[in-house]
């Protein structure tokens, strides 16, 4: 078995220096040595989306990227986006329309869905359908999430000026 | 949501000022779990916590020659390497039949496999280590020699002679069987115009929870306590079956239930993989936590749907059903699954053919056999997606004969809204359904005198739409008549325990338990309601055997209710305990007083007289201010089950409209429509929201979700790229509508809803379909129905 090796990076904001073992994904070492559960893993080899989080402003699925890779970059998780407040107008829409309700997928619904936000003013009910359609949801059915995901989209447009 | 009320005059506890029942309320735990600061079981760690891997049998069938762990217990930081034998020592195996279900046999399982494999995914080995990846690198390296057998895997085929018997002490592979005949159905299919008749083929799949099975089994050798930290459905059942084979008290067992990634009916079983984490832990002393991975989630998290029914319909030229008949065959895998068994399925299939319809002629049989493939048993909506899509397709094959609207022949058929209560043939009770209420709104709903106006149209273009419509019943509210009776220790009361805490606020703890159906926002709602509190001030405990009353838990649709009721009584008992101290404080009579806004009030004009706050000062701190004599009891408990009905009927009726593309067989879902009728509706956002959730379940059951074996009994899509389940951009919009007739086994009115979406919604697909393949004259009786089923009988391929 190959050594750990060093990483820094910066995650949810906060300096981490750490040593992983080379095979070590980002979903295990969030949870697992950052205990930063909020990540979850769903089927481990990037299907159902519930790790998705943030490297470097992109959205990644965390089981399918090695820890080492993120070496010098930035993470955020659905902890970080929550407690920025930058998420806190999609998390209100999907509390009032109830688009959860394990709550198994929600961290990453809403890591997929704030990055079609910032990618989209306007998205369509199609539109969102579509890109969500990596994130696997077995309780709501979807509706609920497309319906929280849509008035964030117009709230936000009413918003700018 | 649209609602329209059978019972408008009902004036109930729950017509109060200020009252949550009827409005959408948000649920107070979603917060926790948007932030990604939920604690499911996978998240959770404890002291010495050591994790297994389960080594399991690459083989359906075959004899365990020898295990060779020398290797494996050599290496750096693994605990131990423990085989079936020897876990054998500290856990009893278990035989899943119950008495109720006559005649139901199956062989003793183990925790891990002693000698013997019978299906592909079955433990032989568990390897524990201080790392679930250390115990995987060790679990590569245990050598395990076979000798494969003869795999038993065509349900078909199992009871021919030439078939091997699985379990040679059994004598056979039938490990249940039930025949039913009511009135008179050869007379009746003698005296038919018309009879129509196929083999309906439905796909074994499965759960496919997000959060994988989970468990931490902890014992404490001190203590003599075993902590099961487990995201189930059923908390008392796990802590009975889990005290029983490891010989403990039911006292010496808490099993806690936080946090559940998903459930449907896939956590209220108990896995031998969970029970031999349970047995790891009080061998090794330690906590010992499993997380199945998604393969072995495919592989041993329980499968349901696997049935082959032949039905036979007979009808009267004017409509007129005059008989069913149904041979259902289903394949339950190499055991009966413990301790609910695998033979529900099939008997509510038995049970709920035909349900929606009047006629009294029914003949049903049923065989349930054993074959190596994983096993099957109770998943969301037992046996009634079966029941329907057999019912209901043969419905719309028997009127397109006679050349009969779907809508008509059902109206001509459905029980009459004012013909309760009265009883199905095969012996249901119903209290009261409205099938003609549900159609009638399901039609305006649905506009569907245009819809079929634009079916022809577009037919012009060739363009193929169709409109699939699907009337059901639902079993909900079951009373002990489901398990207590067979002699399972699962219990069908729930109980509430509600109390006014030293600062005014309500603590309430509830046998049922929450997986994000709404159980905690509805009994706040409850219990906020009936007392007279707001529901922030309403804090919900569940999932925690020491801490709640006993109780049932969360399946079955129960847990609104029952669990809901018992809140009610509950909250009754407390309010007035509230009032008899208010009364003496005040100098007042309880009858003139009442509690509104978390303030006792004068019952006449709503004049606030003393704070919740304020009385809870008095009754905690300066009870030597009352009076000689007076306790106050500012808690109170109330259990409830129903005790006239068995179970409480829900009914329903569902449609789809959808596109088939006759060049490539894919099926478009266009729009899908429910209307149900749960009673007295709790929280109207909830219960649209468990319709929609059910109905995709049976989207994915209709078009996409099959669980391949090939003929050896290897599962050969056993991961979430190959088995499809339905994602965002597949699924359509659902328009949900209510009709509500509450029960009046309760106060509460509440009969289930969990599971009526997932009753419905493939056999309003597969009617869909060859609505729109009608001019091709195919007709498709098998779901999943793939791009090749389709082109198969388009005879395109």
């Amino acid at each position: 078995m190959t050594a750990a090796l060093p990483i820094s990076l910066e995650v949810n904001g906060e300096p981490v220096d750490a040593h992983v073992l080379p095979r070590l994904n980002l979903a295990d070492f969030l949870r697992e040595h950052l205990k930063l559960t909020g990540t979850h893993v769903g089927c481990e080899h990037g299907v159902c989306g519930a790790c998705t989080v943030r490297v470097n402003g992109e959205t990644v699925r965390s089981c399918l990227m090695l820890a080492v890779q993120t070496h010098g970059a930035s993470v955020e998780t659905i902890e970080g986006l929550s407690d920025s407040g930058e998420i806190a107008d999609l998390q209100a829409a999907f509390r009032d329309r109830n688009a959860l309700q394990c709550g198994f997928c929600t961290p990453g619904m809403l890591v997929a869905a704030q990055d079609l936000l910032q990618q989209e003013t306007e998205p369509d009910r199609e539109r969102i359908r579509e890109h969500l359609s990596g994130n696997y949801c077995r309780c709501t059915g979807y509706q609920a999430i497309i319906d929280a995901v849509e008035t964030t989209a117009r709230a936000r447009m009413g918003r700018k000026p | 949501m649209t609602v329209a009320s059978a019972n408008p005059d009902r004036l109930t506890v729950l017509d109060r000022p200020n009252s949550y029942i009827g409005k959408v309320v948000p649920r107070p735990n979603l917060e926790r779990l948007m932030q990604g600061r939920g604690l499911y079981v996978s998240d959770m760690e404890l002291p010495r916590m050591a994790h297994v891997v389960f080594l399991r049998s690459p083989h359906a069938h075959a004899k365990i020659i020898g295990i060779d762990a020398v290797e494996a217990r050599r290496m750096p930081n693994v605990i131990a390497v423990v085989t079936g034998r020897e876990l054998a020592t500290v856990i009893t195996p278990w035989v899943g039949v119950l008495s109720h279900l006559k005649g139901l046999k199956s062989a003793p399982q183990h925790a891990i496999a002693i000698d013997r494999v019978c299906w592909q995914g079955e433990a032989v080995a568990a390897v524990v280590a201080t790392s679930r990846a250390v115990a995987e690198d060790a679990a590569e390296s245990v050598r395990v020699e076979y000798q494969e057998l003869d795999a038993v895997t065509d349900m078909r085929a199992a009871l021919d002679p030439e078939t091997p018997v699985i379990h040679p002490s059994l004598g056979d592979n039938l490990a249940f069987e039930r025949n039913l005949d009511a009135g008179a159905v050869d007379a009746a299919f003698a005296e038919s115009d018309e009879v129509a008749e196929a083999d309906f083929i439905f796909g074994r799949h499965t759960g496919v929870t997000l959060e994988p099975r989970a468990v931490v089994a902890d014992w404490n050798i001190a203590e003599q306590r075993l902590t099961v930290y487990q995201g189930t459905q059923a908390p008392h059942m796990v802590q009975n079956i889990a005290a029983l084979h490891l010989g403990l008290a039911d006292s010496q067992v808490r099993v806690v239930c936080k946090d559940v990634g998903g459930s449907f009916g896939i956590k209220v079983h108990i896995y031998a993989d969970e029970m031999a984490t349970y047995a790891l832990s009080k061998l090794l002393r330690r906590p010992v936590k499993f997380v199945a991975d998604r393969v072995e989630s495919f592989n041993t998290d329980i499968h349901a749907r696997d049935h082959r029914c032949k039905g036979r319909i007979g009808v009267k030229r004017d409509g007129t059903i005059t008989a069913f008949e149904i041979d259902d065959l289903t394949g339950i895998g190499p055991y009966s699954m413990y301790p609910r068994t695998s033979a529900i399925e099939a008997n509510q299939v038995v049970n709920l053919v035909g349900g929606p319809y009047r006629t009294k002629n029914y003949r049903a049989r049923a065989r349930v056999v054993f074959q190596n493939k994983n096993l099957m048993c109770q998943y969301r909506a037992v046996g009634h997606p079966i029941a329907c899509s057999v019912t209901e397709g043969l419905v719309d094959l028997v009127a397109s004969k006679i050349g009969m609207d779907p809508v008509e022949i059902r109206r001509r058929n459905l029980i009459a809204d004012d013909a309760y209560p009265c009883a199905s043939p095969s012996g249901l009770r119903f209290e009261q359904l409205s099938h003609h209420a549900a159609m009638s709104k399901l039609m305006t709903m649905m506009g569907y005198d245009a819809l079929r106006a634009e079916q022809t149209a577009l037919r012009k273009k060739n363009i193929h739409h169709g409109i699939g419509i699907a009337s059901f019943i639902e079993v909900t509210n079951p009373s002990a008549a489901f398990y207590g009776v067979g002699g399972a220790r699962i219990s069908s009361q729930d109980g509430v325990a509600v109390r006014l805490d030293a600062t005014g606020s309500v603590i309430c703890q509830t046998s049922i338990t929450e997986q994000g159906q709404g159980s905690e926002s509805l009994t706040a709602q409850i219990v906020g309601s009936v007392l007279g509190v707001s529901m922030e001030r309403v804090r919900v405990i569940l999932g925690d055997t020491d801490n709640t009353p006993y109780g049932g838990g969360t399946w079955a649709s129960r847990g609104a209710g029952i669990g809901g009721e018992a809140a009610l009584q509950a909250a009754k008992i407390l309010r007035k305990n509230v009032l008899d101290i208010a009364a003496t404080i005040l100098q007042s009579s309880p009858a003139e007083l009442d509690i509104v806004n978390n303030a006792v009030v004068t019952a006449s004009d709503g004049s606030p007289r003393i704070e919740l706050r304020e009385l809870a000062r008095i009754v905690y701190f300066r009870p030597d201010t009352l009076p000689p004599g007076i306790q106050a009891e500012l808690m109170a408990t109330r259990h409830f089950v129903p005790r006239e009905y068995p179970f409480a009927f829900t009914n329903g009726v569902q449609a789809s409209w959808i596109e088939v593309d006759t060049d490539t067989g894919f099926v478009k879902l266009l729009k899908h429509w429910v209307v149900e009728d749960c009673g007295t509706i709790i929280n109207p956002q909830l219960v649209d929201e468990q319709i929609r959730g059910g109905v995709v379940q049976g989207l994915g059951a209709a078009l996409f979700e099959k669980c391949i074996y090939d003929e050896r009994g290897q599962l050969t899509n056993a991961n979430m790229a190959d088995y499809l389940v339905p994602m965002s951009g597949e699924m359509p919009d659902i328009d949900v509508g209510h009709v509500v007739s509450p029960t009046t086994e309760s106060e509460l009115g509440a009969k289930g809803a969990g599971e009526a979406g997932t009753a419905g919604a493939a056999a309003a697909v597969a009617n869909a379909v060859n609505d729109a393949l009608k001019p091709f004259g195919a007709i498709i009786t098998e779901i999943p129905l793939t791009p090749q089923v389709i082109l198969t009988a388009l005879g395109r391929i």
